[in-house]
């Protein structure tokens, strides 16, 4: 089985996120980069896919900078068996990766069986490349997903949709899956891990390689800004038992007459 | 003028908020909805009041229950070179459809924005990238139609909508090949509204200490008509399921009303609710940074605060 898994490395989540010079994008210099959290579900559910076929290979690809590859080196010390770069911008928008994976996909010579990739990158929130994904190379897909049985390549999916609804869905290889959290515990790379990662492949591409140029934008940002500061609010004392029925008629007064959002 | 089409869902009779929202905004143009499979007679009386020009609803085999490939098959078809633009609210089957219906057009999107306008005859959005962080403006190139998926409660209700026409028109419609297919649907836990959609929402956190503790925030939100959230803390120490996430990992909500029992602020579940309107929080630290994002702050025990404001609000709700 050819297992591929795409990965992002996004900011990590504590980072303070601040606009560049002319408001293109944010200041990407002093950030701290991490795995995509949900792509950490993804890896995981690849690499339990191939213990349970066994002659499988799990492929991580990731579009992105080249300066910092940790997040496809801890996908190799996971336990994935080789991985691809293609080398672009952080800012690329969701149809230029996803045509960029499509390319580094094709370019590996291999048919996938199944892609995984997290449900979201949480840099730009986007949700649309797994879909992308899908429909460029011909899939069918299933997002947000946070249950997965597979069976000689017959795959039964949980969604999750409004007010804790699940979809189930049956389908047959080849598909694209959507990882959400709640789909298994990620695990952590083994010291061994770590040592063999630094000996498997690691294929390198530019984006003209996989077939992507500055006409494939499609989304335009500008303006990059902070969000504007809330006034602070108004804040009452009621740790003392006296005066806790005081200060919640006060504050049920000013949802009221205030806010008036009651 | 840009040709609008603004799809939309229906649950039986009742058209999601979010789509009346869309339609208010887009006051003063020329705009068409369509829906895909049932949907009940008083949908297109309702989507008329709102502006709705005509109402386009696709029908055909396979068409009755969602399917990824069967509504991009269906509306690649209907919308073909009819639209500019075509909008949709970010709800949970339209995140996961819009995309695919871009890709089919090779056309770009703009997920989840909170705002836009129209200049003349251009879609500019606003979106909040990094969990909320950062505020851009987002504009789409590419050929036609632009997708856009807007979030629900972000823009409010028209106070005075504009009437549409409302001309009601049945679409035969294709959903083609469809390699994934829902088998069953589990419906879920809560009859109350989702979080994404939900006008008022109290959520607990760590402070809560056990699942059964969340009753007293069932009961509070019972007198609000409110969901109840939880932090990822609550979540993962098994007091609530992760449907009830709200968060970077969670769920993006934008309520009217936001009442955070016993949540720290932590900059990962800020990142779910900041963009709600009013924020409540009630914590027993002075110091929990959610205090700062709060507009009414109360300095005291959640289990003795709680019972008293369900007192309190039965007394004026
Ligand atoms: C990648 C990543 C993603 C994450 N995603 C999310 C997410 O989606 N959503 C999310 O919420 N978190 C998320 N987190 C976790 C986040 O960092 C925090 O750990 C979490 O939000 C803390 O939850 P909490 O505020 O309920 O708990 P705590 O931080 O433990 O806060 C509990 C609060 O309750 C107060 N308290 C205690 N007793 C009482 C009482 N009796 N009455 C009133 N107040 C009381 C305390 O003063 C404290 O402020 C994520 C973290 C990471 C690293």
């Amino acid at each position: 089985m050819n297992i591929f898994v795409c990965i992002k490395q996004v900011p990590d989540t504590e980072t303070k996120i601040t606009p560049n010079g002319d408001g293109s994008y944010i200041e990407t210099s002093s950030i701290k980069w991490i795995m995509n959290p949900y792509d950490e579900f993804a890896v995981e559910q690849a690499l339990l896919t191939k213990a349970a076929n066994s002659g499988s290979t799990v492929t991580v690809v990731r579009v992105g900078g080249v300066k910092d590859t940790e997040a496809l080196r801890t996908a190799l010390a996971m336990g994935a068996d080789d991985a691809i770069l293609v080398e672009a911008d952080d800012n690329l928008d969701s149809y230029m990766t996803a045509k960029a994976l499509k390319g580094a996909i094709e370019k590996s010579g291999k048919t996938p069986d199944v892609i995984f990739t997290g449900k979201q990158a949480i840099d730009d929130d986007c949700l649309q490349v797994p879909q992308l994904l899908a429909q460029m190379l011909g899939m069918p897909s299933v997002t947000v997903v946070d249950g997965c049985e597979e069976a000689g390549g017959s795959y039964t999916l949980k969604r999750e949709v409004e007010g804790g609804a699940l979809e189930v869905y049956e389908v047959t290889a080849p598909v694209l899956i959507a990882a959400n959290k709640g789909l298994n515990s990620p695990r952590y790379a083994s010291l061994p891990g770590i040592m063999k990662a630094k000996r498997k492949p690691l294929a390198q591409h530019s984006l003209s390689d996989v077939g992507v140029s500055a006409d494939d934008r499609r989304v335009k940002y500008s303006g990059f800004q902070l969000p504007p500061e809330k006034p602070a609010g108004k804040k009452f004392d009621a740790m003392d038992e006296a005066a806790q029925a005081g200060v919640v008629a006060e504050v049920v007064k000013l949802l009221r007459e205030e806010a008036k959002v009651i | 003028m840009a040709k609008i089409l603004v799809f939309s869902e229906t649950s039986g009779e009742t058209v999601k908020s979010v789509t009346f929202e869309i339609l208010g905004k887009l006051a003063g143009h020329t705009v068409d909805v369509a829906i895909v499979g049932d949907m009940g007679a008083n949908a297109t009386a309702d989507l008329a009041k709102y502006g709705a020009a005509n109402v386009h609803n696709l029908k055909g085999a396979n068409l009755d229950k969602y399917s990824p490939e069967g509504y991009a098959n269906a509306l690649k078809e209907f919308i073909g070179s009819n639209y500019d633009y075509v909008f949709a609210g970010a709800t949970s089957l339209a995140k996961d459809l819009m995309p695919r219906l871009a890709g089919m057009f090779d056309a770009g999107m703009a997920s989840e924005v909170t705002n836009f306008v129209m200049e003349g005859d251009n879609f500019a959005g606003t979106r909040p990238l990094f969990a909320g962080k950062v505020l851009a403006k987002v504009e789409l190139d590419g050929p036609k139609p632009g997708f856009v998926t807007v979030r629900p409660n972000a823009l409010g209700m028209p106070e005075a909508p504009t009437a549409g026409a409302g001309a009601a028109n049945e679409v035969a419609a294709n959903a083609g090949d469809i390699k994934a297919a829902i088998k069953e649907i589990v419906k879920g836990a809560s009859e109350k509204l989702d979080l994404t959609e939900a006008n008022v929402i109290v959520s607990g956190g760590r402070a809560m200490k056990s699942a059964e503790n969340f009753k007293i925030l069932e009961e509070l939100a019972e007198v609000l008509g409110a969901t109840v959230g939880a932090s990822r803390a609550a979540v993962d120490s098994g007091y609530a399921p992760h449907a009830m996430q709200v968060g970077q990992t969670g769920k993006t909500v934008a309520p009217s009303l936001y009442i955070a029992c016993g949540i720290s602020g932590a900059i990962q579940h800020l990142a779910g609710m900041r963009t709600s309107k009013v924020i409540v929080a009630i914590n027993t630290d002075p110091d929990a940074p959610i205090f700062t994002k709060a507009d009414y702050g109360i300095v005291g025990d959640l289990f003795q605060i709680v019972p008293i404001l369900k007192e309190e609000l039965k007394k004026v709700l």
